[in-house]
């Protein structure tokens, strides 16, 4: 794996001098900004660059939440589990969700095309309950199909790489 | 742009401003925070641009994107100063319409302007909107005529005008006994008042100090710091500069959600160009306070709203609380002394400062002053932010501002506070917005959450919800909250499904106290208010759900079944079909539809697909056993074994 953009993002972090303790998740936040996860090969580096031990990063990487070890899917969708979406029927959302895409909340689908995670309020409860696929909104009030959704998403790929 | 050396340049620079703007030149202004974005208000912005240039009115009015005005419900919408008339709901094929009437003609285009679904009275102006008529928006106002990437907006407004106040003419005392004099408390859930907790930290010795703005904003469910951000993030910046000035600080850190992508956008402009206008940096304004903020990104964990957990996350570490004391104030991020605020308690300070302590103290009530934004989200038919005067009742909230419960249904409580407030019923809706009158109905003012929830929310499945949330956030450092939320979670889940013994109710209680009183932060300590304030008001949901194994909201799966209604039925085929599992039985035009309840799910997919509305929830998992014998008979076949 090519580490120069992992180099970049420490040597822009680091430029200031040094604190006590280095900046490692304003990295980890760039290097994920860079490649949507934390590839291992990065992190090691990391650790190695930064003389901290790994262990500290996997730690940060497992407490805060926007961290992911795993490649998301090529299409990452975001399901609000907000206070105004839960009472507005998002748990029953979550359901159809994962049985169109075979897979739990958390995972990927086998093709990698679809990821799916539930998220905590996105601010804009007046459309409850939401749904984001990559950055687009989708409000599923009334009897909105999320199956569809999801069939025109793939739908509309397939057309672009045709 | 040229930097301000002094407090003459910047008055100069306003000045300048202001004189390009006459006031009565038509403009037009489109909201467009993350919720207007996401129903398509740029669009609208971009029609609006189009229309003007097609009718070669450039030089005629002005048009304006702005953060969040507040009426999330009325997205995209669009107001025209300086008559105020409000403009809702628009599809960039409406615009052309608007402009032509607006401003060609200077009317009102009627068509646009909102309507009450109910009363059908229609309101063409904003000030005579039910939704804004009974706010008092001190804060959310200047987010409506304010470009946020534009810091000459906001100088125009007076912006920076309350810094050159406090260099001009306040020491470091004056400035904090003015806040103190406000009586302006913490918005970001504890309440404390913030002159006090200014003085802790000035009264300090220390070669370095920092002031923090808490932007974690963790409540799912509200969004009240993020529209400031988004909308207006110079009065955050510029209140945290008077507070620096009053503690003493040299350093800032803005601690902001990282899912807050045009907050995070528009504050790092700000910053930009509050430090090349000189009221960033050293020697601002030609003063001897040299002061600096940085932008440090949350990454996802709600304990990090708490204070001294966001400062650990600052330092790059794992979010994690510590006890208290030592306060931040004495030894904080680094180990300096360090004031951390949350974004509306910053953005209050310019406002006290230019219009008078005596100004704000006058709003609210007694022990709570000024106003207070909320996220009036859930079941209400106003859904936004509102800003109301302290002291307000949850009544005049829920039913004036908001407008009341949409599809007739029944209301049923207000939850405030987040996960780390409680649930308010309908015999308190008369209790005022007040820090301490919300403390005592076992709930919190919080960071300004605050969920309508009607007769079809179970409040059980409420509690779950929380505990759910809180059990995945508790940091896992201290026991009581380590242990104490996934066990208070094991008895509410065996409740909701149907498993609950009579016991449960008292051990849950007692578990909830002891949780309470022994957590090391404030996260665990109000952990249990969700559940202790459901209890307390709502036992006798809890009670269905153990004795009669009932769920009387007809949601939680284990207690509910599905029943189709053999009149209503027009025997289409659509449930049968949308069944993933196959619980439905029945033909085409037969009339023979039946769901078997033991193989059900509980998807809800029939009844969305139900054209006619015939099949519904009823409480507890079986029938009556006297149901039971005489819906045999419609049954499809013989072989249903319910249960
Ligand atoms: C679990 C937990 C979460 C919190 N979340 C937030 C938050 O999201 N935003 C906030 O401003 N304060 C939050 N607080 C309160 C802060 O600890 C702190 O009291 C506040 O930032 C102080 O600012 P204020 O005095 O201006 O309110 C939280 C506290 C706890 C215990
Ligand atoms: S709770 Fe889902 S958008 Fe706010």
């Amino acid at each position: 794996m090519d580490l120069t953009r992992v180099d970049e993002i420490i040597d822009e972090h680091t430029k200031n001098g040094e604190r006590s303790y280095p900046p490692v998740i304003p990295i980890m936040q760039d290097i994920q900004a860079e490649y949507r996860w934390l590839p291992e090969p990065a992190l090691v580096h990391t650790a190695k660059r930064l003389h901290v031990p790994l262990v500290d990063l996997y730690g940060i990487a497992t407490f805060y939440q926007s961290f992911r070890l795993t490649p998301p899917g090529e299409h990452q969708i975001n399901l609000c589990m907000g206070t105004a979406c839960h009472v507005a029927g998002a748990p029953l959302i979550l359901g159809k969700l994962e049985r169109k895409l075979g897979i739990k909340a958390g995972e990927v689908t086998e093709d990698g095309k679809f990821g799916l995670d539930e998220v905590r309020c996105v601010g804009c409860c007046a459309l409850a309950p939401v749904m984001v696929i990559d950055t687009d909104y989708h409000s599923l009030q009334g009897k909105t199909d999320v199956g569809k959704i999801i069939d025109e998403k793939r739908k509309s790929d397939e057309k672009v790489s045709s | 742009m040229e930097k301000l050396t002094s407090l003459e340049k910047l008055q100069e620079r306003r000045n300048a401003v202001m004189a390009e703007r006459p006031e009565e030149k038509p403009r037009i202004i489109v909201s467009a925070g993350t919720c207007g974005q996401a129903r398509g208000s740029l669009e609208v912005y971009e029609a609006f641009r189009e229309a003007i240039v097609e009718r070669k009115l450039e030089e005629t009015v002005d048009l304006k994107v702005t953060g969040c005005h507040g009426y999330c419900e009325a997205e995209p919408n669009a107001l025209v100063l300086p008559q105020g008339v409000f403009y809702a709901n628009l599809k960039p094929k409406n615009v052309a319409d608007i402009v032509e009437e607006t401003i060609v003609n200077n009317k009102v285009a009627e068509k646009y302007v909102v309507t009450d679904k109910v009363t059908k009275e229609s309101f063409s102006y904003a000030s005579e909107l039910p939704f804004y008529r009974r706010q008092q928006r001190n804060l959310l106002t200047l987010n409506t005529l304010i470009e946020p990437t534009e810091i000459d907006d906001y100088l125009a407004l007076d912006g920076y005008a309350a810094l050159a106040k406090v260099l001009g003419s306040m020491s470091q005392q004056d400035v904090i006994e003015e806040i103190k004099r406000s009586g302006l408390r913490g918005r970001g859930g504890g309440g404390f008042p913030t002159g006090r907790k200014w003085e802790f930290c000035f009264k300090e010795q220390s070669d370095r100090k920092y002031v923090v703005c808490n932007a974690d904003e963790g409540d799912p469910g509200a969004y009240m710091d993020r529209s400031l951000l988004e909308g207006n993030p110079h009065i955050v910046i510029e209140g945290m500069l008077i507070g620096a000035y009053a503690v003493g600080a040299q350093e800032g850190y803005i601690y902001v959600r990282d899912e807050y992508p045009i907050a995070v956008r528009h504050l790092r402009i700000a910053l930009e160009q509050a430090r090349e206008l000189g009221l960033l940096g050293d020697s601002i304004l030609g003063s001897d306070f040299s002061f600096d903020v940085h932008m440090s990104r949350g990454a996802g964990a709600f304990v990090c709203g708490e204070e001294t957990a966001l400062l650990h996350s600052i330092e790059s570490k794992r979010g994690m609380p510590r006890q208290r004391p030592p306060f931040p104030a004495q030894k904080g991020l680094w180990d300096k002394p360090t004031n951390i605020n949350n974004v509306e308690t910053w953005a209050n300070v310019p406002l006290i400062v230019n219009k008078g302590a005596d100004w704000f103290a006058a709003q609210g009530t007694e022990k709570s002053k000024g106003s207070k934004i909320f996220a009036l989200v859930g079941k209400i038919r106003n859904t936004g932010l509102v800003e109301v005067p302290m002291g307000i009742t949850l009544r005049e909230l829920v039913y004036e501002v908001g407008g009341g419960i949409p599809d007739d249904k029944q209301f049923k409580a207000v939850q405030t506070g987040g996960p780390s407030g409680g649930c308010i019923p309908e015999h308190l809706l008369d209790l005022p917005v007040d820090f301490d009158a919300l403390n005592e109905a076992g709930s919190i003012m919080g960071s300004g959450g605050m969920v309508v929830m009607d007769e079809a929310t179970c409040m059980v499945d409420v509690a779950k919800y929380f505990l759910e949330f809180l059990e995945g956030e508790s940091c896992g450092k201290c026991t009581p909250c380590r242990m104490g939320t996934p066990l208070m979670l094991q008895i509410v889940e065996r409740i909701c499904d149907g498993h609950g013994s009579p016991g449960d109710l008292d051990a849950l209680e007692n578990l909830a106290k002891t949780i309470k009183n022994c957590s090391l932060c404030g996260l665990g300590q109000t952990s249990s208010n969700p559940v202790l304030s459901t209890l307390r008001y709502f036992r006798d949901e809890y009670e269905a759900h153990v004795h009669d194994k009932v769920c009387p909201a007809c949601l939680c799966p284990s207690l509910i079944r599905y029943e189709i209604d053999q009149e209503t039925c027009i025997s289409c085929d659509r449930c049968r079909k949308a069944c993933p599992v196959s619980a439905i039985t029945g033909e085409l035009k037969q009339h023979n539809y039946y769901i078997h309840n033991h193989l059900c799910i509980r998807c809800g997919a029939c009844e969305e697909q139900c054209p006619v509305s015939a099949i519904s929830r009823l409480p507890g998992h079986e029938p009556p056993v006297q149901e039971k014998a005489g819906a045999a008979v419609t049954a499809a076949g013989g072989e249903r074994k319910d249960g």
